[in-house]
């Protein structure tokens, strides 16, 4: 049975197990049969022309995988970040697991999205904020249908949230293949500040494909940032569909981090709906194999006086493929904006390709926009220079490597998170020096 | 650099309506409105074409027939309706002339007033000047000069008839009949144009220039230019477009195919002032254009272009870099003005090893007009040491106006080297202060700084032409700051 139609038969079950008399299941209802009508995006699709998502939807997913898992603490332990105490959302093949978690309901909400859409507590924040910014494309309709369970994070006026928190989806592979569809939502209000790490892994070499959609606000003077760490399996196929709105003054930046995974795609969109807003998007992509990692970023300057920094380095060995489609949109009211975007890439193989579309679309005339775009190699004169001092070709390369990523590693603000990242890297370049030399 | 004065600007803002928009009544013959198999095989026919000819066209509507307009440039208008167009329109009486004292005076006098002065350019430019009234030919000059040299410099339907086995040979090679919609349309019923033949190790003595002009109301004009040159031969092209003024739009579906061979060089330089529409942005000319050029070993193509009317602008110039170290260059200028769009810019394929391309685009939109770059630089899997360098900067003037960039970079080879850089700017406000401090008026400091910002590409154009372009650069933005 083809997915899409596996998909349709399977919604009629999901009716059955929740409350079909919401205001939530009339926008799951309406995005199913958007779904429908859309069906899956084809290479056709101006959006899609550089990632084919076919193999992928070849698998025979299953929709509601099992619920026995006998998932020990010790299993996953190496996932977390663990050297610092964090909130910690754990979902295991697509439900909350509670023994792994540690959530909190004291000043703020950091809990559970099946909660959070029945009850009532929760059903104003639900009803201004759930699928307000999710665009009404086919991938987030098809999640929006399915939408029940992620994390649900709310932060009132005026706090800091003092630890990071988490949010880890695993899979155990006790389906041959399994589909996921996280359904997030994280609502800072004003003066508040949060720090999220968000992780996606597969515990096991089956098939794993994840829709994952995230919905994020950020009230006046807020300030959010978010890590996105995806070294998933060689067979776990991600779409990360995130959409951050902004007020004036807030802050948001999300560093994604792509280093394995079979497709991924990062679909991230920005809105800014105020004045003197700062988004910061950043990523290191690094990988090989067949491999490949789709960046599409938008952000869309509505007011005049904010600013948007993009930096995106990337380095592709193997037979990978690497994707950068990065859009600016200045408005006409859009005065003042500053607009900087950067994507770098280095390619290691012959059989490796990049293509990349830093793209513009400016209405307003008292603007400073740029974009760069760069494919190169790696210094051979800095390299000799290392080697002729005693360090060997492969540590010397990954030096090079590790000081071309920098740029992105160095705004990262939480320092385990930057260890963390940083021991990925040196594994991922199989060498075996801390770099902060 | 030029003789053009501050004062000779002024009159020219002066004169705010587009100066070029008249209409010469010459009796013409045109061919009903519609496309048809039959109207295809009537123009082939009237051309007295061989055989094959009319099958490659032909096989070309056959194609153009299942295909749809292309959709996704970011241009909006109302499309054209092809079986309101009539494709065929020659002026009556086709004259064999030897002299330009047996050319029509009423033509003479078009030319004039266009400021081409056929005689005076014979006698000063060194220019051979293959001027083009609605498709047909009517006045070369300079052919035996070039005759000398064993260049071949006519208009193609001349060229099919005394060189077919050039023609056949070349034609349709770089842009394939079937390429896309506009190139297969062009194919079928294309009227005239220029071929252009450089032999072996000939450095072709002079600028060959084609002048165009749409004429007739309610016709379409379909170019089709080939330009070969031959092993170690160089020539410099250029082409310059104006157009009367008309209401209805007007479709100008043009296919220009460049050859250049082991260590050719061909420069083509393009001046295009098409009518832009009213300020109401009421007609002016769709232009639907599909240049491209081949390169092979050690060959080096050059695009330069000036691009300041049409109302629709869709036009990518581009180089196939098939042979070892060879170079392919695009030099732009695109001006839009109150509600023209363009949407332009060129690819660069690279196949062969050490080929080296050069991007530099330069946009400046004002009024209520849209202005596009679209651009395509792939480094295919064999392309060693490939080298591309883009830049795209975009002026803009005004706030109604906008200004894009769609740069596409497809890379599958390590040792390429691939750099991409786009700004958008406007004109500084201190920039205007320090020119009106030192006594130079407003309007004249934007001209003088459009024309810093464009030097890069005024540059690559050939003298008699930079000239041209600079006055009409200042013509297009007239009146667009307030």
């Amino acid at each position: 049975m083809e997915l899409k139609d596996k998909l349709l038969s399977s919604y009629v079950a999901f009716e059955n197990d929740v409350d079909t008399n919401s205001d939530i299941h009339e926008i799951r209802s309406k995005a199913f049969q958007n779904f429908e009508d859309l069906g899956f995006p084809t290479k056709k699709l101006e959006d899609w022309k550089y990632t084919s998502l076919n193999s992928v939807l070849k698998q025979d997913y299953s929709i509601f995988p099992n619920k026995d898992n006998g998932i020990q603490l010790s299993d996953v332990q190496k996932y977390f970040i663990h050297d610092i105490d964090t909130y910690k959302l754990v979902f295991i093949d697509g439900r909350y697991s509670s023994f792994l978690s540690e959530s909190t309901h004291d000043t703020f909400d950091v809990c559970l999205m099946s909660a959070a859409l029945i009850k009532p507590k929760y059903k104003a924040v639900i009803e201004n904020y759930f699928n307000k910014i999710a665009k009404k494309d086919n991938l987030t309709s098809l999640n929006t249908a399915f939408a029940n369970e992620g994390a649900y994070i709310y932060i009132p006026r005026n706090i800091e949230v003092e630890k990071p928190i988490q949010i880890i989806n695993f899979t155990t592979g006790s389906e041959t293949a399994t589909m996921l569809q996280p359904r997030n939502l994280i609502v800072v209000e004003q003066n508040a500040h949060v720090q999220i790490i968000e992780r996606h892994q597969s515990l096991t070499s089956n098939s794993v494909l994840t829709n994952s959609v995230t919905e994020v606000f950020a009230a006046k003077d807020a300030t959010i940032d978010i890590y996105k760490i995806q070294n998933d399996d060689k067979n776990a196929s991600l779409v990360d569909n995130s959409y951050i709105e902004q007020k004036s003054n807030s802050i948001v930046s999300v560093h994604t981090f792509s280093f394995g995974g079979n497709i991924t795609r990062n679909n991230l969109n920005f809105y800014q709906r105020g004045e003197h807003i700062d988004s910061i998007l950043k990523g290191i992509t690094i990988i090989e194999g067949k491999q490949h990692v789709d960046h599409h970023t938008l952000v869309h300057h509505i007011e005049p006086n904010c600013e948007s920094h993009q930096d995106y380095k990337g380095i592709f060995d193997e037979r990978s493929t690497g994707v950068f489609n990065g859009k600016v949109i200045v408005d006409k009211e859009a005065q003042k904006t500053n607009a900087y975007q950067k994507n770098n890439n280095v390619l290691i193989s012959d059989r490796a390709t990049i293509n990349a579309k830093p793209q513009l679309e400016i209405f307003a005339d008292d603007v400073k926009c740029s974009h760069g775009c760069t494919i190169g190699q790696l210094d051979n004169d800095a390299l000799f220079y290392m080697q002729q001092r005693g360090i060997p070709e492969k540590e010397g390369k990954a030096l090079l490597m590790y000081a071309f990523a920098n740029t992105v590693l160095e705004s990262v603000k939480i320092p385990e998170v930057k260890s963390r990242i940083t021991k990925l890297i040196a594994d991922k370049l199989g060498v075996n020096i801390g770099f902060d030399l | 650099m030029s003789k053009y004065t501050e004062d000779d600007l002024e009159q020219e803002l002066k004169t705010k309506e587009y100066e070029y928009g008249f209409y010469t009544d010459i009796e013409s013959e045109t061919f009903a409105k519609g496309l048809s198999e039959d109207v295809v095989r009537a123009i082939s026919k009237k051309k007295n074409e061989p055989e094959w000819m009319t099958n490659w066209r032909l096989e070309a509507y056959r194609v153009w027939e299942k295909m749809d307009e292309p959709e996704w440039a970011n241009v909006n208008y109302t499309k054209p309706k092809f079986q309101d167009i009539a494709y065929y329109s020659a002026p009556k009486a086709k004259p064999k002339l030897n002299s330009l004292d047996e050319v029509d005076p009423e033509l003479l006098d078009t030319f004039k007033r266009l400021g081409i002065s056929v005689d005076e350019q014979k006698k000063l430019a060194n220019v051979a000047v293959d001027i083009v009234i609605d498709s047909v030919s009517v006045a070369t000059t300079f052919k035996k000069t070039l005759g000398e040299k064993g260049i071949i410099f006519m208009p193609i339907s001349e060229a099919i008839q005394e060189h077919p086995e050039l023609v056949r040979k070349y034609l349709g090679t770089v842009v394939p009949t079937t390429d896309n919609f506009y190139a297969a349309l062009n194919s079928a019923v294309f009227s005239d144009g220029s071929f252009c033949y450089i032999p072996k190790g000939v450095r072709c003595p002079m600028e060959l220039s084609t002048y165009f002009r749409i004429n007739e109301g309610g016709t379409g004009q379909f170019e089709r230019t080939l330009v070969v040159a031959d092993k170690d031969s160089y020539v410099s092209y250029l082409e310059g477009c104006t157009a009367p003024s008309r209401d209805e739009n007007q479709l100008h579906a043009a296919v220009v195919e460049l050859i250049a061979m082991d260590d050719a060089e061909i420069k083509y330089s393009t001046v295009q002032n098409w009518y832009p529409g009213n300020k109401e942005g009421k007609g002016g000319v769709y232009n639907f254009v599909t240049k491209r050029g081949l390169c092979e070993t050690n060959a080096k193509i050059s695009w330069t272009q000036v691009e300041t009317g049409s109302a629709i602008t869709w036009k990518y110039p581009s180089c196939i870099l098939k042979g070892n170290n060879s170079i392919g260059e695009f030099y732009s200028i695109a001006v839009t003005n109150n509600h023209q769009q363009a949407d332009t810019g060129t690819k660069m394929i690279h196949l062969g090893k050490n080929t080296k391309s050069t991007i530099i685009s330069k946009g400046i939109s004002a009024g209520k007009s849209q202005n596009s770059y679209r651009g395509l630089v792939q480094i295919n899997a064999r392309a060693e040491n490939a080298r591309n360098f883009s830049q795209c900067d975009s002026l803009l003037m005004g706030n109604d106006c906008g200004a894009h960039t769609f740069p596409y970079i497809e890379v599958k080879n390590k040792s390429a080297q691939v750099e991409h850089e786009a700004t958008t700017s406007k004109i500084g406000e201190e920039q205007l202060f320090y020119c009106n401090q030192r006594g130079i008026d407003t309007e004249k400091a934007i001209a003088l700084i459009v024309n810093g910002f464009s030097k890069e590409v005024l540059n690559k154009l050939p003298m008699e032409f930079a000239v041209e372009a600079q006055k009409l650069l200042e013509i297009s933005l007239e009146g667009s700051v307030g």
